[in-house]
This record gives structure tokens, sequence and C-alpha cells, in this order.
């Protein structure tokens, strides 16, 4: 069974260490993501890519409890089945805090400021068998 | 001279679900009824904006209500589209084109949370896809960072909803009119991480119409002018923590709801001293608190200590969300911030009955916020 991303141009794939794909603005060095040719911050229109850091601080999170509406959601959304997800902003040092699945659900296994690690996990299979995968961020063991 | 405003009428269908009428006949109805209060028919009405998010082109509407040829024009501003078309009625009889005009909002969404169209929102599919384009993430994501360093309890996200529905439960207008203990909000269902389900509102149905005209000839349509005294609406700056957002800049910036804030104080020649009463965006428990002190009304963190000596009950030191706010009427998008308007003219008229804050407020504040990063302000003067 192949692996496919969820989309092309937000991380690189196959890969093994794995990185969101950004933008760095090449007049204020604001970095964003995903990647985007405008910068917010100083309003310029020159960014070039940037791949970013692989580890940050969790910043917020909280815990998907319910199952999303599909669409947009590709995930297991039967109520029976559905499992319970974090969702969290890492903030990646000098660069920009980025949102994304965490690998764990469980409040009390999740502190604000813990260390954290970009990984890639299954999302769903697609109707050619084939397993798609999106990014999440999980504690440093 | 400045032309100052005043609004003379008000209309409201319930908010709620109600089986077998469309979101568009609500609005028509809040139309007629904003229109039998100021005492005036729908041919005098020289323009009109309005806006839904889901129910349809507003100014469609004009063929249940009559075909006169007035200015109607479309507004969609997400959470702020009630709030936008009022700020736009508000402008044009300020700057002298028309005397007396209409705000009309309403909105009939599918149960559950909203679902994003993260194309229309500027996002890629795979945002979606992944799980991430949910807006109870992002509420739930800014109270758990707010109370980390503000030390706000969960205790006072659930004061916050059964304050909520037992305001709603006085009020005819609102979906939710029973009353929950705080217990049964901490015992109900987790749904993102510390809000539970009933701290969350609901998108739902509903329409307001607010009709106003120049000050100088409120007394030609009723006894209770209330003047808007401020409109405003702000966008996001840089640095900003906003919803549906992949990622947020290491540099942090307050948001649009303290820019709003500021802006219309300044308008008003007010400041948060000056409100008796305010009605404060609720899309969850978390917001009303946060709200508190992004719109100047506290420093961050007190409220811990204001909601656990019921400072903001009715009647408290400071009344926030009186009928119930979006936690007991529900979220109709084109009608919510429209809302909030009709209960303080009702709370400023002193015709708000058994949920009537005492002592005769004078002043009265509307907040609404939503996304992508936008808030709208609005102040009322007896």
């Amino acid at each position: 069974m192949a692996q496919i991303p969820v989309t092309e141009g937000v991380f690189t794939w196959p890969s093994e260490t794995p990185q969101l794909i950004g933008a760095r603005c090449v007049d204020c060095d604001n970095h964003m993501f995903p990647g985007q040719s405008g910068c917010p911050r100083c309003t310029g229109d020159k960014t070039e890519e940037v791949l970013l850091g692989r580890r940050g601080t969790l910043w917020t999170w909280t815990i998907q409890g319910f199952p999303p509406k599909a669409p947009p959601y590709a995930g297991d959304v039967d109520v029976k089945t559905f499992q319970a997800f974090g969702v969290g902003y890492v903030e990646l040092p000098g660069q920009v805090k980025v949102e994304a699945r965490l690998t764990v659900a469980d409040p009390e296994k999740l502190k604000i400021g813990m260390e954290m690690e970009m990984v890639i996990i299954p999302l769903t299979t697609d109707a050619d068998g084939n397993e798609v995968v999106t990014f999440a961020f999980a504690p440093v063991a | 001279m400045t032309i100052e405003v005043a609004i003379v009428g008000i209309g409201m269908h319930e908010f709620g679900r109600t089986e077998g009428v469309s979101g568009m006949d609500q609005g028509v109805i809040a139309v007629r009824r904003a229109l039998a209060d100021a005492g005036v028919s729908w041919e005098d009405m020289q323009f009109a904006f309005g806006g839904s998010l889901a129910a349809g082109a507003a100014d469609t509407m004009v063929s249940l209500l009559g075909l006169t040829g007035l200015q109607f024009i479309n507004v969609a501003n997400g959470c702020a589209t009630g709030g936008s078309a009022l700020f736009s009625v508000y402008n044009t009889i300020r700057s002298g084109v028309f005397d007396l005009g209409i705000a009309v909002g309403f909105d009939k969404h599918e149960r559950g949370a909203f679902r994003v169209n993260t194309k229309g929102a500027g996002l890629g599919d795979w945002y979606g896809a992944s799980g991430l384009a949910l807006t109870t993430q992002f509420f739930g994501m800014k109270i758990n960072r707010y109370m980390h360093e503000y030390g706000i309890t969960n205790s006072s996200l659930a004061k916050v909803s059964e304050k909520a529905f037992r305001n709603g439960s006085q009020n005819p207008m609102a979906w939710r009119r029973k009353p929950i203990s705080e217990q049964e909000v901490l015992d109900s269902l987790m749904l993102s991480y510390p809000l539970t389900q009933y701290m969350f509102c609901s998108p739902g149905e509903g329409g307001v119409a607010l009709i106003l005209c120049r000050a100088d000839k409120a007394h030609l349509y009723t006894k209770t002018p209330i003047y808007l005294k401020a409109a405003v609406v702000r966008s996001r700056r840089f640095g900003s923590f906003e919803v549906l957002a992949p990622s947020i800049a290491l540099q942090h910036n307050a948001g649009p709801t303290v820019d709003g804030a500021k802006a219309a104080f300044e308008m008003a020649g007010m400041g948060p001293k000056d409100i008796d009463i305010a009605q404060l965006q609720d899309t969850e428990s978390g917001a009303e608190i946060m709200h508190m002190a992004e719109n100047g009304f506290c420093e961050h963190g007190e409220q811990e200590f204001m909601i656990q000596a019921g400072e903001t009950e009715i009647g408290g030191k400071f009344p926030v969300n009186t009928d119930g706010g979006c936690l007991a009427n529900g979220e109709p998008i084109g009608a919510s911030g429209l809302r909030q308007v009709y209960e303080n003219v009702l709370q400023l008229r002193g015709q708000a009955g058994v949920r009537q804050v005492p002592n005769n407020p004078k002043t009265a504040y509307t907040h609404v916020y939503g996304a992508p990063g936008i808030a709208g302000v609005t102040i009322l003067q007896r």
C-alpha cells in the first residue's frame, strides 16, 4: 500500500525527517505557513520558500472531541469508531507558530511549553487503497 | 454640523429553530415588527442594508415586502454581517444622503458546528481534510492559553453559561430557555477541551431589523429614541491570534476587538467606566470572559473575581449578555450582532420586562467577533 500526502507543497514527503514548507519574507524575514506570496507583516511581495524547523514548544492546545463534518474532513467520522485527537499551536523558535494535529489526546499528557517534534500520521485510506498521510506534532520522548 | 443618528424601531423574529419558516421569511417578519414599532410603513424606507450567510441574498426580500424601488445593498461580512449593515446605515444617515433607513440580518443554519468552506476562507483543502478547520478548536485553544496565563477557572467558564441560560429563561425571544446549573455545564460532553457542550453556542435561526433616522427627526417615530454614538468594524492586525489560522506570528498583537473598542470609545467620547451594560460575543463562555478585558471593561484576570462575585449578572455591577447572549440565543450569523443591539435598545427604553437591568441604564455596548478575525462594536445612549 502506497503512502500519499494529503496535499503537495505543505510538507516534505517522502522523507526520513519531514519538514513543513513555509515562506520567508525577503524584506523583513517574517516566516509564514503555509507559503504565500505576500507578507502580512511588512506588506512586501517578495517571499521565498523555506523549510520550517521540526521541533518547537506547545503554545496552546485543545482536544477535538467530536467527529468533524465531512467534507471537508477526510478522516474517520463514524461516531462509534471516531478517536478524539489533539490540536495545538507549536512555536518554532525564530520562525512562526504552526497549527497542527497532536498525536496525544489526553489532557493529562499535554502541557503548554512542552517540547514537540513533527511527525507524519495516517489520516485515511483513499479509493485506490493508498494511505493518505498528514502532518502532526508529537511530544519529544 | 455632525448629523446624529437614532434607533427608532426594532423588530425581531424568535431565535432558535422554527420549522417551516425560511430564514428570509424570519427576516421579513423582523422587518414588519420593526416597522410597526416605529409606526412607519415599508414605503417610508429610503434605503436598506441587509445580509445573511446561509439564507439567501437579503435584497430579494423586497419582493415580499413591496417593490418600492429603494436602495438595498447586501452585506456579507461573516459574524460581523449585522454589525456591518448597521455601520453602513449609520454612516449613510451621518453623511446626509438619506434620513430614514433599515438594517436587517437573518439566517438559518444546518445543525451542528459550522461547516467551514476552506476555499472560501482562502485555505487549502488539506487544512479541513486534516481535521483542523473547526472554529470550535480555536475557541478551545484561545481560552486554554488564557486560563494558563491569567488563572481563569473552569468554574467561571461554567458560571458564564449558567448565567446565559438563566437570562435566556427570562427572554421570550431566546432559543434555550431552561436554566442549567454550573455542575450540569461542567458535566456535559467535552467538545473541545476545556469547553463542554453547554459552554458553546450553536448555529441557529432568527432575524432582526433596526430602523434608524436622523436624530433631529426621531420624535416623529418614537418617544424613546436611542442614540447610536459609535459603530465600528475592524479587521485583524499582524500578530493577532484568530480563528481558522494555519499559523500565527511569533510577535503578539491584541487583536481586532481591542482596536474596535478603542475606536468606538473615542468616537462616542466615552470610556469603559461610562458603560452601564454590555452584550459581548459569547460564541462560547470563554469568549465572554476574554472579551470583557479585550473591550476594556477590566484587566486580564480580573474576570475571575467579577464572575465569582456575580458582578456580570443582571442585578450586578456590570451586567453582561442580559438576553442570554449567543449561548442562549444561538448564532444565526447574519442576525446575531443586531440581536445584541435589539436587546440594548429594550434595556435602555426600560422595556426588557423581567430581565430589565435596574436603575435605568443610560449607556449600552455591543461587541461581535468572528472569522477571519473581525470585530464590530456599537455604543448606544438613551
